[in-house]
C-alpha cells in the first residue's frame, strides 16, 4: 500500500489538481498534436514507399525486406484486416498509401471498385503475369497463387483423387472440417462453384457439405490438419501454403507433426481444375510515390522475388519460370481451374448469401 | 460573488437552458459531439442505402444471429454473476485461507483479452492438447478417434471463454458494494432471526443490486461488441454478421444499418435499466460501520478458497501458463524477437495517451454535471458514454470519414492561405487511434467519476463556497482529492482496456505502427499462433501491473472508507486529505 500511495498522490496532484482539467486537456492535446510530427514526417528525406496491406504481415515481410535491400527504398507498411478500401477512400487526396495489397481476388476488386486505384502500364508486369491474372486496364495485378486443397486422414482415407463436388457426398457425413463459410477463401470457392454449376446446384452442394461437417465451421485452415490428427475429422479443406508451412517445420515441431500426419489431395471441379485464389496488389490513386510503387510491384514479380514467394511463403508463383518449393511440388502437379478470377469475384455476393441461406456457419 | 453562494441557486426548470451558458457546459457539449462523430459518420454511410439486404438478412441471418447473440448474452450474464457475486461476498465479508491473495487475484483476468483466451483454450482443450491427452492416458485410450469430447468451437465454449475474462467487472463493483454495506442492516436481519444465507439473499444482495447491474452492463456490452473470440469459435453473433455483410458482400451501408439497429437496441436496454434503477434509489450512508468478517474454517474455508480460485484459474492461470510454455518453446526455436520491446512501448504509449484523453474528457463532462446542475449536462454525459456500446470496428469505420474529411479540409485551407501542407494530421497519425480509444472507453471515467461524486454530499460544495472558496478552488481542493480513488480506478481500467483493444487499432493505426495486439492478430490471422504467443504473453504482463495496482488500490480505498471509526485502520484522512503535499 505504501508503494503506490505516493504514485497516486503524484497522479492526483500533478496531473489533476494544479491547473485542473485545463492542464490535463493540454497534455492530451499536446499528445494529439505531437504524434503526427513524430510519426510520418520522420522519414520524408529518404526514398520511401507506403503499403497498406490486408496480407498477413509475416507473409508480406520477406518481400519488403528484400526490396529495401535491393533498392534502398524504405517500405512502410500497415496491416489492415478489413476496411482497407474504406480507409483509403476516406483519406482522399492526402492519403499516404502508394501500394494496396490484398489476399483474395474479391478484396482486390473491391479496392478497384472503390475507385482508389490507378491504372499502371508496365511492360515488366505484363510480361511476368499471365493475362488472366491481371486487370486488362492495369488496375490490379496478382502476385502469387494459392490453391484450395483437401487434407485427408491418410491412415483412414485411401483416395488418390477427389472433386470439390465429392465433398457433398453423404459418405463423408460428420467427417469434414472447414473454416467459416464466410471466410473469403471459402466464399471464393463457393463463387467458383456457382460459375461452374449455377446457383441452384451450388445451394444443394452447400447443404450437402454442411450436413457432412464434423464440427462448427470455424477457426483457421491449419486447425483442419490438427483436427484430422485429433480424430475429429477425416477430410479438411485448406490452402496449399499451410501444408508447406506445416511440413517445412517453420511452425515448430508440433505443426510438422500435423503436416506430416495428413495426406493432401489437389481436388478439381468436375470437368475443370483446382480452385485458386490470389494475393495481389494495386497502385493507389493518389499515391505520393508512384514510381516507387510500380517498382515494388515489378520487384514482386521478378524471378528472384517470385522464388522467395514460392520458397519462403510456399505459394505458387505467378511467374511461369519461377521454381516451386519442393514441399509444394510434392503435392503433385497443379491444374489451375480455367474460369476467370473476375467471374469468381463477381459471384462473391451471391456465394456469401447462399452460405447464409443454408446456415453453413450455424 | 461570495454573498451569492449563501443562497443555493434555484434549479433551472427541466429542459430550459441555464440563464448563463457556462463554458464548462459548452465544453461538455463539445465532448458529447466528439463522441457522436463516429455515429454521425455511420449514419451518413447507412444513408447510402443497402439495396436488397434486409429481406435476405431477415430470411436467413437474423433469426440465428439473434438467437446466438441472445444465448451468448444470457450465458455470459448468468455465469459471470453466478461466479463473481458469491466470490465478491466471500472476499468482502468472510475470512478464509487464501482470502488476501484471492481478493486481488480475482481481478487478474482483466489483463487477458478475450481473443487470446479463445486461442489458448482451443489449444489446451483440443484432442491433441494436454487435457485430453492426459485423460486418454488415464483411461487407457490410444487414439483420439476413440474419445470424442465436446468442442470448444461452440456457443458453450464461447460463453466459457468470455465469462472467464469478463467476470471481474461484476466482481469489482459487487465487492465494493458489499464492503461498504452497513453492518447494521445485516445485523438487524440476523437478530430478527434470519440465517446468514437469508441475510445475504434478502439484505446484502438487494443492496448490491445497482453495483451488480452496473458491472453486468459492462460485461454484456463487451460480449455484444466482441468479434475476436466469437468469430474464432464460430459463433455467428450480430456483430459477426455486420462484419460479413461488410466484408464479403461489400455492403458497408448495410453493415452500418445493422450496427445502428443494434446500437438502438442497446440504448433501449440501457435506458430501461436506468429507469429501473431510478425507481429504487439507494442511499449510502457515509459512516457505515463495517461488518466483522465471518470466519470460515475447515471444510467451509477450503470450499470458499476453492470456489474463488476457479475463476482465477480459468481466466488467468490457464492462458498464462499456456502462453508461457508456447512462447518459451517458440523462442527456443527461433530466438527472441527484439521488436517486442518497441511494440510494448508503443502499446503502453497509445494506452497512456488514450487514458489521459479519456480521463480529461470524462472530468469535463462530470464537472459540468456537478457544477452547473443543468439537466442538459446529464444529457451530455449520457451521450458521451455511448462509445462503449459501439463495437470497436464499427466505431473506427464511423470515425474514418469525419476525421479524414477534417484533415483534408484543413490541409486544403492551409495550402491555399499559407502554402503549408499538413497532410493527414489526425487520421494519418496515432491521434485518430488515441481519439477512437478515448471515445470507446469514455464511459468508464464518466461512470467512475459520477459514482465518486454520488458519495460526495452537495453540502460539501455549499460549505466550501460559504467559506469563500471559488468553484475552481472547490474542485481543486475538495473534489479532486476526494475523487482520487475513483479517478485512479477509471484510469487503470481504461489503460488496460485500451491496451487490449484490437479492431479499432487495426483499422486506424498509422503506417508502421505495431502494437502487441495487432502483432498477435497478424500472426493469428495466418494461423501462426505460436509466433504470436510471446506478444500475447507480453500483453498479459503489461496489463498485470495496472491490474494489481487497481486491485490493491481499490482494496485499500474500500478499507479506509469502510474503516472509519476503526482506530487500527490507516487514518482515513490520509486518503482524502485535501491538503496533501501542496
Amino acid at each position: 500500500m505504501a508503494e503506490f500511495r505516493p504514485l497516486c498522490r503524484v497522479l492526483a496532484q500533478h496531473m489533476l489538481s494544479r491547473r485542473l482539467f485545463s492542464r490535463s486537456l493540454l497534455a492530451g492535446g499536446a499528445l494529439l498534436l505531437a504524434s503526427p510530427l513524430v510519426a510520418p514526417h520522420a522519414a520524408r528525406a529518404q526514398q520511401v514507399v507506403n503499403v497498406y496491406t490486408t496480407r498477413e504481415p509475416g507473409l508480406a515481410a520477406p518481400l519488403f525486406e528484400a526490396f529495401t535491400k535491393a533498392t534502398g527504398i524504405e517500405v512502410k507498411s500497415v496491416y489492415i484486416k478489413d476496411g482497407l478500401a474504406e480507409r483509403v477512400k476516406a483519406e482522399g487526396a492526402s492519403s499516404p498509401a502508394d501500394v494496396l495489397m490484398t489476399v483474395d481476388v474479391g478484396n482486390l476488386l473491391d479496392v478497384v471498385d472503390a475507385g482508389v486505384t490507378q491504372p499502371v502500364t508496365s511492360p515488366a508486369l505484363s510480361a511476368a503475369i499471365p493475362a488472366n491474372l491481371r486487370d486488362p486496364d492495369g488496375n490490379w495485378f496478382a502476385l502469387s497463387l494459392r490453391a484450395r486443397l483437401v487434407y485427408t486422414a491418410k491412415d483412414v482415407v485411401k483416395l488418390s483423387a477427389i472433386t470439390y463436388e465429392d465433398l457433398a457426398d453423404p459418405k463423408w457425413k460428420g467427417k469434414i472440417c472447414i473454416r467459416s463459410g464466410q471466410h473469403p477463401y471459402n466464399v471464393g470457392l463457393v463463387a467458383a462453384y456457382i460459375v461452374h454449376h449455377g446457383e441452384a446446384k451450388t445451394e444443394e452442394w452447400l447443404r450437402g457439405v454442411k450436413a457432412n461437417l464434423a464440427r462448427k465451421a470455424a477457426g483457421g485452415d491449419r486447425e483442419g490438419a490438427r483436427d484430422i490428427l485429433g480424430g475429429i475429422c477425416d477430410l479438411a479443406v485448406g490452402n496449399s501454403y499451410y501444408v508447406g508451412l506445416m511440413r517445412s517445420g517453420k511452425g515448430g515441431p508440433d505443426q510438422k507433426k500435423w503436416g506430416d500426419g495428413i495426406g493432401v489431395l489437389l481436388p478439381t471441379f468436375e470437368g475443370g481444375g483446382t480452385h485458386v485464389n490470389v494475393s495481389g496488389a494495386a497502385v493507389a490513386k493518389n499515391a505520393p510515390h508512384k514510381a516507387e510503387a510500380v517498382k515494388l510491384l515489378e520487384f514482386a514479380v521478378s524471378p528472384a522475388m517470385q522464388a522467395v514467394y514460392a520458397q519462403q511463403n510456399l505459394e505458387y508463383p505467378v511467374l511461369a519460370t519461377a521454381a516451386i518449393d519442393p514441399v509444394i511440388a510434392d503435392l503433385g502437379p497443379l491444374k489451375v481451374d480455367t474460369i476467370s478470377l473476375v467471374d469468381i469475384a463477381r459471384n462473391r455476393k451471391r456465394a456469401s448469401e447462399l452460405i447464409d441461406k443454408v446456415g453453413f456457419d450455424n | 460573488m461570495a454573498d451569492a453562494v449563501l443562497i443555493p441557486k434555484p434549479r433551472p426548470a427541466r429542459f430550459a437552458l441555464p440563464a448563463r451558458i457556462s463554458p464548462l457546459l459548452l465544453a461538455a457539449g463539445l465532448v458529447a459531439l466528439v463522441v457522436l462523430l463516429p455515429l454521425i459518420g455511420l449514419a451518413a454511410i447507412a444513408a447510402e442505402g443497402s439495396g436488397d439486404m434486409w429481406p435476405h438478412l431477415i430470411a436467413t441471418v437474423l433469426p440465428n444471429a439473434l438467437m446466438e447473440t441472445g444465448l451468448l448474452l444470457l450465458g455470459v450474464g448468468l455465469s459471470t454473476v453466478a461466479v463473481a457475486v458469491p466470490c465478491a461476498w466471500l472476499v468482502a465479508t468472510c475470512a478464509f485461507p487464501g482470502r488476501k491473495v484471492l481478493e486481488w487475484a480475482l481481478l487478474l483476468p482483466l489483463a487477458v483479452p478475450g481473443y487470446i483466451v479463445a486461442f489458448s483454450y482451443l489449444d489446451v482443450l483440443h484432442p491433441l492438447g494436454p487435457v485430453q491427452e492426459a485423460l486418454r492416458a488415464v483411461l487407457g485410450i490410444a487414439s483420439p478417434r476413440d474419445l470424442r469430447l465436446p468442442d470448444v468451437r461452440s456457443t458453450g465454449g464461447c460463453i466459457l471463454v468470455l465469462s472467464a475474462v469478463l467476470y471481474p467487472y461484476v466482481y469489482l463493483s459487487a465487492r465494493a458494494s458489499f464492503v461498504l454495506q452497513s453492518a447494521a442492516a445485516l445485523e438487524v436481519a440476523r437478530t430478527l432471526g434470519a440465517s446468514r444465507w437469508r441475510a445475504f439473499l434478502r439484505i446484502g444482495l438487494p443492496l448490491a443490486r445497482p453495483a451488480i447491474v452496473a458491472g453486468l452492463t459492462l460485461v454484456l456490452l463487451e460480449t455484444l461488441g466482441d468479434i475476436g473470440a466469437s468469430e474464432f469459435l464460430g459463433v455467428r453473433t450480430l456483430t459477426v454478421s455486420i462484419y460479413t455483410t461488410w466484408v464479403n458482400r461489400s455492403n458497408l451501408p448495410g453493415a452500418a444499418q445493422i450496427a445502428l439497429v443494434m446500437l438502438s437496441l442497446v440504448l433501449v436496454l440501457i435506458l430501461v435499466e436506468r429507469a429501473a434503477r431510478r425507481a429504487k434509489r439507494f442511499v449510502a450512508t457515509g459512516s457505515a460501520r463495517p461488518q466483522a468478517p465471518t470466519r470460515l474454517t475447515g471444510l467451509a474455508g477450503l470450499g470458499a478458497a476453492l470456489f474463488c480460485a476457479v475463476p482465477v484459474t480459468l481466466g488467468f492461470v490457464v492462458p498464462f501458463v499456456h502462453l508461457s510454455i508456447s512462447a518459451v518453446r517458440r523462442m527456443a526455436d527461433t530466438g527472441f524477437p527484439e521488436r517486442i520491446f518497441g511494440e510494448a512501448a508503443t502499446t503502453a504509449g497509445i494506452a497512456l495517451a488514450s487514458t489521459t484523453l479519456a480521463l480529461s474528457l470524462g472530468l469535463v463532462v462530470t464537472l459540468a454535471q456537478r457544477l452547473t446542475r443543468a439537466p442538459l449536462a446529464s444529457g451530455f454525459a449520457r451521450v458521451a458514454s455511448l462509445g462503449y456500446a459501439v463495437p470497436g470496428t464499427v466505431l473506427a469505420v464511423g470515425l474514418l470519414s469525419p476525421l479524414a474529411g477534417f484533415d483534408n479540409a484543413l490541409d486544403h485551407l492551409l495550402r491555399q492561405s499559407f502554402g503549408i501542407s499538413t497532410g493527414l494530421l489526425i487520421s494519418g497519425s496515432g491521434a485518430a487511434l488515441v481519439m477512437a480509444l478515448a471515445i470507446r472507453f469514455l464511459a468508464i471515467p464518466i461512470g467512475g467519476i459520477e459514482a465518486g461524486y454520488a458519495k460526495l454530499s452537495p453540502h460539501l460544495d455549499m460549505a466550501a463556497r460559504s467559506l469563500g472558496s471559488s468553484k475552481p478552488r472547490t474542485v481543486r481542493r475538495i473534489h479532486l482529492p476526494l475523487l482520487r480513488p475513483a479517478l485512479a480506478t477509471a484510469a487503470l481500467l481504461v489503460f488496460v482496456d485500451a491496451m487490449k483493444e484490437l479492431p479499432a487499432t487495426l483499422l486506424l493505426r498509422p503506417l508502421g505502427l505495431e502494437t502487441l495486439a495487432t502483432h498477435v492478430y497478424g500472426e493469428a490471422a495466418r494461423g501462426t499462433y505460436e509466433d504470436g504467443a510471446l506478444a500475447a504473453l507480453v500483453i498479459l504482463l503489461v496489463g498485470l501491473g495496472p491490474v494489481i495496482l487497481l486491485a490493491r488500490m481499490s482494496a485499500s480505498a474500500l478499507r479506509s472508507s469502510a474503516g472509519r471509526g476503526r482506530s487500527s485502520s490507516p487514518s482515513p484522512s490520509e486518503g482524502v486529505s485535501p491538503s496533501g503535499s501542496d
